[in-house]
């Protein structure tokens, strides 16, 4: 029978164990050539488009990359769906945006801001997602 | 209770029960805005009661544990909590930490990462909070009598709970990034140092209930949060799949978190398998009821909910749909909702001295909040998965798909109001019972 302290062992033995390849996991997905997310286009309009999506906490409503919240809809793609001058209007326009009903807040952004944002989800749109882009999205669902 | 300096924990527990009423107004304020009734919108945005709801069910939790410890290490460690004032101040912090950023989410004032929403000034109050707990608990075992494994087992996973807080405050400007460390907060957490925290207090309880030799219940104790460790941590993976990173993670994360339910599994047997063999039995039924609830409903909602999505092939259609929120309330609510309901209803009376064993209000509770989140997992399933047939396979629009699963959020209004019910009434259990008392004292230990 087991004992206590075989138990022990296997409780430390396999903590190290998996906690050194999953640092080792790690550092191998974020060197340079396993990189699928173009991190070299990371401009700084993507990073202020961040700064605004978090400082706004976009994601309490709105998936990106399939995380976030489920009341409206998944922006992985959006400017693919809906066009860069569709997305300038969500954005800047002073009432909440509510064609289906549903309201978002209305952030009335400037044109600057918006722009920013567009970048943001233009970098995200060309991320390399393991196939769940084609789920997500009709439009390159099509191209298939 | 042994150790005057236990009472303290009281005040940790009547904490969480107010922030989790509020957590649970803050949930029908969301579930009505997803049946189409979101008349609240100007003053609480849906993202504004998004992370209320869920960052109040993590203080209320964290209260709960950091009370539970309070509570079961005087009484391990054979020794008095070394400074009772110190506690009371890393109380007080701990609510005013979290109202501020409670009412700072009212005004924009956040980060938007889900979960992990409070913002970087707090954040570095909550670790000072949490190093002011960690230096308490630790030194009181440090200078006691006695370290068991139980103990042991509670503070490694309160300390490394507070460590991987850490990774969660690293800046970057990948999205893709700061996704991929959010879950070493998030996921290890859950999946990881939290099952430790919930391991310890459940081995607690099943060697003050059941009788059974403490021996023999911590070894199965190590062979759990083994069990966790080996499979959790890899599976971290499961989140990795479609976020913008290597497909390596397809198959780590697919293989190991698909291992996990084993440790709810292991978690279960054990706590059931130790009833049957204890000899004594504990007149506490209604601690009972809890604990052993806490160990099979976290398997229900963490390893059988959990496994409903973890395999690559599924998670491609599920992610980030409303099967998550599915499996998010069962697991929260089985693993460690009731595991602190179940430490909140064994020490209560002890604290206070009212013997309230085994009351009908009691097991009205327990079971009227069950079946209600039973309930409202039930509605969440099937609102989430004619999401992902409508939306996924069938290539609707998103709100097109949501006009369409309105319906589902009223039957999860009805069956939240059955579990409020339930939690109402465990309240007012809780406040029947009256506050902490020396004259609780007890002079021989049983
Ligand atoms: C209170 C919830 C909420 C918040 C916060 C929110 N949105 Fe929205 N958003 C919505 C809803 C709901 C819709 C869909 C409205 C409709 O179709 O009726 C929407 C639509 C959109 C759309 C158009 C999507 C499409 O496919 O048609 C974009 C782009 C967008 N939001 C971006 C943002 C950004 C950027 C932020 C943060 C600065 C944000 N949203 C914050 C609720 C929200
Ligand atoms: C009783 C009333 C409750 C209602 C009506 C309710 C409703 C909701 C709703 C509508 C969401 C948001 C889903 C979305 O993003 O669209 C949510 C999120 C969440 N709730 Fe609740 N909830 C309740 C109680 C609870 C309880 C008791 C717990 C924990 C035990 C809990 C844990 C969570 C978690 C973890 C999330 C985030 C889920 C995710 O991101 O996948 N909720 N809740
Ligand atoms: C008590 C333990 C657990 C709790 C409290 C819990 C809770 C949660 C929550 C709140 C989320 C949403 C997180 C977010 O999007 O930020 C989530 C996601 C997820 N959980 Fe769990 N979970 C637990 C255990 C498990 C287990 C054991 C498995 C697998 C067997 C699992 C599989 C998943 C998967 C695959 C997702 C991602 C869903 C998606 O892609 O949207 N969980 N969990
Ligand atoms: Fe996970």
């Amino acid at each position: 029978m087991l004992s206590k302290k075989q138990a022990r062992a296997f409780f430390l033995g396999g903590t190290v164990v998996t906690f050194l390849i999953f640092i080792g996991l790690t550092i191998y997905s974020f060197s340079k050539a396993q990189d699928q997310s173009n991190d070299e286009e990371i401009t700084e309009a993507v990073v202020r488009g961040k700064d605004l999506w978090e400082a706004n906490n976009c994601m309490g409503c709105h998936t990106v990359l399939g995380e976030g919240a489920y009341y409206a809809p998944e922006l992985t793609k959006v400017i693919d769906r809906r066009g860069a001058g569709y997305v300038t209007a969500v954005l800047m326009t002073p009432v909440s945006w509510e064609p289906n009903g549903r309201k978002m807040v209305a952030y009335g952004f400037s044109k600057e801001e918006a722009n920013d944002l567009i970048a943001f989800f233009e970098w995200i749109g060309k991320i390399d997602l393991n196939g769940f882009d084609r789920v997500v999205s009709p439009l390159s669902k099509d191209e298939n | 209770m042994k150790y005057k300096s236990q009472k303290v924990a009281y005040w940790f527990f009547a904490l969480s029960m107010l922030l989790f009423g509020l957590q649970i107004v803050y949930g029908f304020i969301m579930g009505f805005a997803h049946a189409g009734m979101d008349g609240l919108h100007d003053v609480i945005p849906f993202n504004t009661a998004r992370a209320v709801h869920t960052n109040l069910l993590v203080v209320w939790l964290l209260s709960g544990f950091m009370g539970a410890a309070y509570y079961i290490i005087p009484e391990e460690a054979q020794h008095e909590l070394v400074s009772v004032k110190l506690a009371y101040v890393q109380l007080i912090s701990l609510a005013v930490v979290g109202v501020v950023a409670i009412v700072g989410y009212h005004f924009n004032y956040w980060e938007g990462r889900k979960f992990l929403e409070i913002p970087r000034p707090l954040d570095y109050l909550v670790v000072v909070n949490v190093l002011l707990f960690l230096g308490l608990i630790l030194v009181t075992l440090f200078k006691g009598k006695r370290r068991t494994t139980t103990a042991l087992v509670l503070s490694m996973g309160l300390l490394f709970a507070a460590l991987l807080y850490l990774p969660g405050m690293l800046p970057f400007d990948s999205q893709v990034k700061d996704s991929f460390f959010r879950w070493w907060v998030v996921h290890l957490w859950v999946e990881g140092v939290w099952e430790l925290i919930m391991g310890g207090i459940l081995s607690f309880l099943l060697i003050k209930l059941t009788g059974v030799d403490r021996e023999v219940i911590e070894k199965w104790l190590y062979v759990i949060v083994g069990l966790t460790f080996l499979s959790g941590v890899l599976g971290t993976g499961h989140h990795y799949y479609y976020i913008g990173v290597n497909k390596i993670w397809l198959i780590v994360g697919g293989i190991f978190s698909a291992l996990e339910p084993l440790a709810f599994l292991a978690m279960a047997l054990f706590a059931v398998n130790m009833y049957r063999k204890g000899e004594k039995k504990h007149p506490n039924t209604l601690a009972l009821y809890w604990t052993l609830g806490a160990a099979i409903v976290s398997f229900i909602g963490a390893g059988l909910l959990g496994f409903a999505h973890t395999l690559p092939q599924t998670n491609l259609y599920t992610h980030g749909t409303l099967v998550t929120a599915m499996h998010g309330h069962l697991a929260f609510w089985g693993a460690y909702a009731m595991i602190v309901l179940a430490i909140i209803s064994y020490s209560l009376p002890n604290l206070t001295g009212r013997k309230l064993y085994d009351s009908s209000l009691g097991r009205m509770a327990f079971w009227f909040s069950n079946i209600g989140i039973l309930g409202m997992t039930v509605a969440f399933g099937v609102a989430g998965v004619v999401q992902v047939y409508l939306e996924r396979k069938l290539k609707m629009e998103f709100m097109a798909v949501q006009k369409e699963i309105e319906i589902h959020f009223i039957v999860l209004i009805i069956c939240a109001t059955l579990f409020t019910t339930g939690i109402i009434m465990y309240m007012i259990d809780f406040y029947k019972h009256g506050t902490p008392t020396d004259e609780a004292l007890e002079t021989t230990p049983h």
